[in-house]
């Protein structure tokens, strides 16, 4: 069975949680947990990754110039990012979508989209 | 006399020939009484054969029966088909239902052990902002705690909204002092065009420990993709709040007695110094 990478950037540790909890229901992920952009950062330099999820509002680093500096790195400018934010105005959206994010889930928490989106991006 | 024997020699050929020829139309008319009879021979096996399948009507009415019975077996096959095929509706809706019902635990899980992961009474207020904004999708609210020296209820951590801008409430007083005197949930009949208003909130879920109200947790705002509750959000305020009110009770005893423990440590130091 293949194992896939999976990166999940968020300051907050609960919500970080839940989305660890719901994506482990999906077999064969292997989930790394960064803090915030810079160490989401970090863990992108070091490992290579099949799928990013992260928030936008994050101190540091925020989750918008994540997916910037990730577009602009040859190992990862392919891998799918999904924003989970509470930011549910449609210009926020927009310009998520438009730096490079593939997909982009709003708050609070919706675990079968999460599932759903994961399973998606990683043709599983 | 020779014509009249000529006479009576043709006479007699004539004779002749008219017998021949009835001899001839007897023998045709032998033949065609044959013919006749051979094909009444058959007309009669005919009419034998009718008649023995005619006298076969029992077993065609016995045919009739087995179809009915087919027709009858197939119509309950096809109820039986369509009970199957609600009960696989039903099936799914029940299963989506426990999905959610299951999603909702584990979230409520992973919301309870935060909660009580720590014993600092300002990291579990942190936590309860953060399970409200991710958990429920609220943008403003706040939590009150129960003074029971005044009997006020005074805000002690907001998201959204800053502590001083959420008036104090009275025991009893409006529905904010209302809820935490009854322990009732409060929520609003109509959220469309609703405006802040700090004696009308959204919600108002009251911090139980059992039925003593240590505080409440009032709700402004829900985030602009959150239009309305849905079913689960009920079970979860009433959930999350019997944690957070634990929670909070806990951490603030600890956060009391670590203190108190601290004052006598430095009377001892003072005295044994």
């Amino acid at each position: 069975m293949s194992t896939y990478n999976v990166l999940v950037v968020e300051d907050s540790p609960t919500m970080r949680q839940l989305i660890v909890f719901a994506l482990k229901r999906i077999r064969g992920l292997n989930i790394t947990e960064a803090n915030d952009g810079v160490d989401g950062l970090k863990k992108i330099s070091a490992d290579k990754f099949d799928l990013i999820l992260t928030d936008i509002n994050m101190p540091i680093m925020d989750g918008l110039k994540l997916v910037s500096l990730v577009r602009n790195d040859p190992t990862h400018k392919n891998v799918p990012i999904v924003i989970i934010t509470t930011e549910g105005a449609t210009e926020d959206r927009d310009r998520a979508m438009a730096i490079g994010a593939n997909d982009y889930i709003t708050k609070p928490i919706q675990t079968v989209k999460i599932i759903e989106v994961a399973k998606r991006l990683l043709n599983i | 006399m020779a014509d009249q024997e000529k006479d009576q020699e043709s006479r007699a050929e004539e004779f002749l020939q008219v017998f021949k020829k009835g001899a001839e139309f007897t023998t045709d008319l032998l033949k065609e009484n044959e013919r006749l009879r051979y094909q009444n021979l058959q007309i009669e096996e005919q009419l034998k054969i009718l008649n023995s399948s005619a006298g076969e009507g029992a077993p065609s009415e016995e045919l009739l029966k087995k179809i009915k019975k087919l027709e009858d077996e197939k119509t309950e096959i096809i109820n039986r088909i369509k009970r199957v095929e609600e009960e696989n509706i039903d099936f799914a809706n029940r299963y989506v239902e426990i999905e959610n019902e299951n999603n909702m635990l584990a979230n409520l899980y992973i919301a309870s052990y935060q909660l009580h992961s720590t014993l600092d009474f300002k990291e579990v207020l942190q936590v309860i902002l953060e399970i409200v904004i991710n958990l429920i999708g609220a943008e403003e609210f706040s939590i009150l705690l129960l003074d029971e020296k005044t009997t006020k209820l005074e805000a002690v951590a907001s998201e959204g909204l800053s502590n001083s801008e959420i008036p104090s409430f009275e025991l009893g007083e409006g529905i904010v002092g209302e809820m935490a005197k009854t322990g009732d949930n409060y929520f609003i009949d109509e959220l469309a065009g609703y405006e802040r208003d700090f004696n009308h909130p959204l919600v108002c879920i009251p911090l139980k420990i059992k039925e003593h109200v240590i505080g409440v947790i009032v709700i402004y705002k829900l985030l602009v993709q959150k239009e309305k509750f849905n079913d689960v959000d009920y079970e979860l305020f009433t959930l999350l709040a019997g944690h957070a009110a634990t929670a909070i009770f806990s951490s603030k005893l600890y956060t009391d007695s670590e203190r108190k423990l601290n004052t006598i440590q430095g009377f001892i130091d003072l005295m044994t110094k």
